[in-house]
């Protein structure tokens, strides 16, 4: 492509360039190291005899997912179940909490620190006493997803709802606001990027709260998720078949962080410096 | 209604008094002095601008009459019954919610009565149309410059035809040339809108401009030290920024405040 123009310089021509070789690598260079770890995978697999039956190459993971598609996507409804209802779970517990400690000092000196204690301690440390004392087999699971994942939004909305303008509350307070009024036009909208940051978080340990669940429940039979069909695989030697169970989490995961983002895009995108594009 | 009400100009000593301060002061945590025996009757149709150094206690006294704090002894008295949507404020800061669109945000005050968008729609578009923002209707903050964010604010504060606007030193932040146009478009507005505004500034030019009446406040303790009327008629425009008078008013003004200022300095000797 020449360029006639004597107004496009060198400096115009070369950030020209760039942009366009950035529009094509965005797509391409995430698909060749994709395709890359395949071939490498595949060479690895391949390397030996005995190293191919312990870690199967992908065309055999594939060929396993395509043969249990039926019992895997049964065992994914299950861990997606959980993950979204400890997710919904911790998103009204986290707000209603963070609502309240706005609300009084004295409720958040009282109830912070055991909601740090609950975030700070391993959920695998917490789930076997959990599974003693807790009979039903889906409030188990329910719960341990649920500490994991009701911190982020609790300590993010918090910290929103307090970082409301003050001159903005003393216009509120000229006007004569009620509390209801300063709570839903003032300090949820300000809270609101701070409450999509912790969803974005949530999302993902809600899943991994989940898996963990399932995994320390393990063969006690309290659900067929896809952590319990991993560990079922690992016991029978269906190699192929953990690793199609873990692609499946992984890509569960990927999409739950893909739609938080989207979420938070789409609520942000008028208003709030981290959704709107640089040269806007 | 939903024209603002067009209010004719009364010459000082003339206008209906609309509050008295009475022996107002105020004690920061039993030590800290802000406010020293203010007396001050404000009248209808006034400009009256708060003068004087930092700490000299006319922030509180605009947040004492905002009525979000409490004198320690005197008293406020409004004339007729006043309530708190008698108030249009406009702070240092725009102070927008950067979430709502430009007429959403001057909605504001007659959403926290109660009052839909719809039965207010043509009194935005009017408060809009008077501070030159009418093409921003659906405009998000973030989009406005700091002289056109400020432009909303102030429409926001006379949007509801408060009996009293506040302003706490609206244009400080802003540049020079903003600043200007702002004091003109300011004063003709409120020859349009015939509204009682008291405005706290640093800046003696700026009080010259634009009020009838300026108090000159000194610190430590705040108080009233002088109380001046620039008579000069409205409408002023850029003839009287340039006039003899002006220098001369602003001359008065800077002794006043040197004093005020001298006060301080004699103070701390």
């Amino acid at each position: 492509m020449t360029i006639s123009d004597p107004a496009y310089d060198a400096e115009e021509a070369r950030r020209a360039r760039n942009r366009r070789i950035e529009a094509v690598a965005r797509w391409a260079l995430p698909l060749a190291v994709v395709m890359l770890t395949l071939w490498g995978w595949n060479w690895f697999s391949n390397s030996s005899q005995t190293r191919g039956m312990i870690f199967p190459e992908p065309a055999k993971v594939w060929a396993r997912f395509v043969t249990d598609q039926g019992m895997l996507f049964a065992s994914l409804l299950v861990t997606l179940k959980i993950t979204f209802m400890a997710l919904g779970i911790a998103i009204v517990g986290g707000v209603l909490l963070a609502i309240l400690f706005t609300q009084s000092r004295f409720a958040e000196l009282v109830f912070f620190p055991y909601a740090v204690v609950l975030q700070v301690t391993p959920i695998v440390s917490i789930a076997p006493l959990i599974f003693i004392y807790v009979q039903d087999p889906l409030a188990r699971v329910l719960i341990c997803a649920w500490i994991v994942a009701f911190f982020p939004i609790l300590s993010n909305t918090t910290l929103g709802l307090k970082s409301t303008d003050s001159n903005l509350r003393d216009l509120y307070a000229i006007y004569g606001a009620t509390w209801w009024q300063k709570l839903l036009f003032l300090q949820l909208p300000s809270a609101a990027p701070y409450f999509l940051g912790g969803l974005r978080i949530a999302g993902g340990l809600a899943l991994i709260g989940a898996i963990v669940a399932e995994y320390v429940a393990g063969i006690s039979g309290s659900g067929s998720g896809l952590a319990f069909r991993i560990l079922e695989a690992s016991y029978r030697l269906n190699y192929p078949r953990m690793f199609a169970a873990l692609i499946m989490i992984a890509v569960v995961g990927v999409i739950i962080f893909a739609a938080t983002t989207f979420i938070s895009w789409f609520f942000l995108r008028k208003w709030h410096e981290s959704a709107l594009s640089r040269d806007q | 209604m939903t024209d603002l009400s067009n209010r004719p100009i009364v010459s000082l000593g003339q206008r209906p008094k609309l509050l008295e301060m009475a022996g107002i002061s105020k004690v920061f945590n039993g030590t800290v002095t802000a406010l020293d025996g203010m007396n001050l009757t404000l009248n209808e149709g006034d400009f009256l601008s708060l003068l004087g150094p930092s700490g000299c206690g006319k922030s509180t006294a605009l947040r004492l009459i905002a009525g979000l704090m409490r004198p320690t002894t005197g008293r406020i008295l409004w004339t007729g019954a006043h309530d708190r949507g008698d108030i249009g404020v406009v702070f240092q800061e725009p102070t927008l919610m950067p979430w709502a669109t430009v007429a959403k945000n001057v909605w504001l005050p007659f959403r926290l009565r109660g009052q839909s968008f719809a039965s207010v729609k043509e009194r935005i578009a009017t408060a809009l149309e008077l501070v030159g923002l009418e093409k921003f209707h659906d405009a998000y903050p973030r989009e406005l410059s700091g002289g056109m964010k400020m432009r909303v604010s102030i429409a926001r504060a006379f949007v509801t035809d408060p009996r009293l606007i506040l302003m706490d030193e609206p244009f400080a932040a802003l540049d020079e040339i903003t600043r200007q146009k702002l004091n003109n478009d300011l004063l003709a507005l409120k020859d349009k809108i015939g509204c009682t505004v008291i405005f706290v500034t640093h800046s003696v030019f700026e009080s010259v401009f634009l009020s009838d009446r300026i108090v000159v406040m000194a610190a430590r303790p705040g108080r009233v030290v002088q109380e001046i009327a620039i008579d000069a008629p409205y409408p002023r425009d850029m003839e009287f920024r340039t006039s003899s008078a002006y220098a001369a008013h602003t001359h008065v003004v800077s002794d006043a405040l040197r004093v005020a200022i001298g006060d301080q300095t004699h103070d701390h000797l």
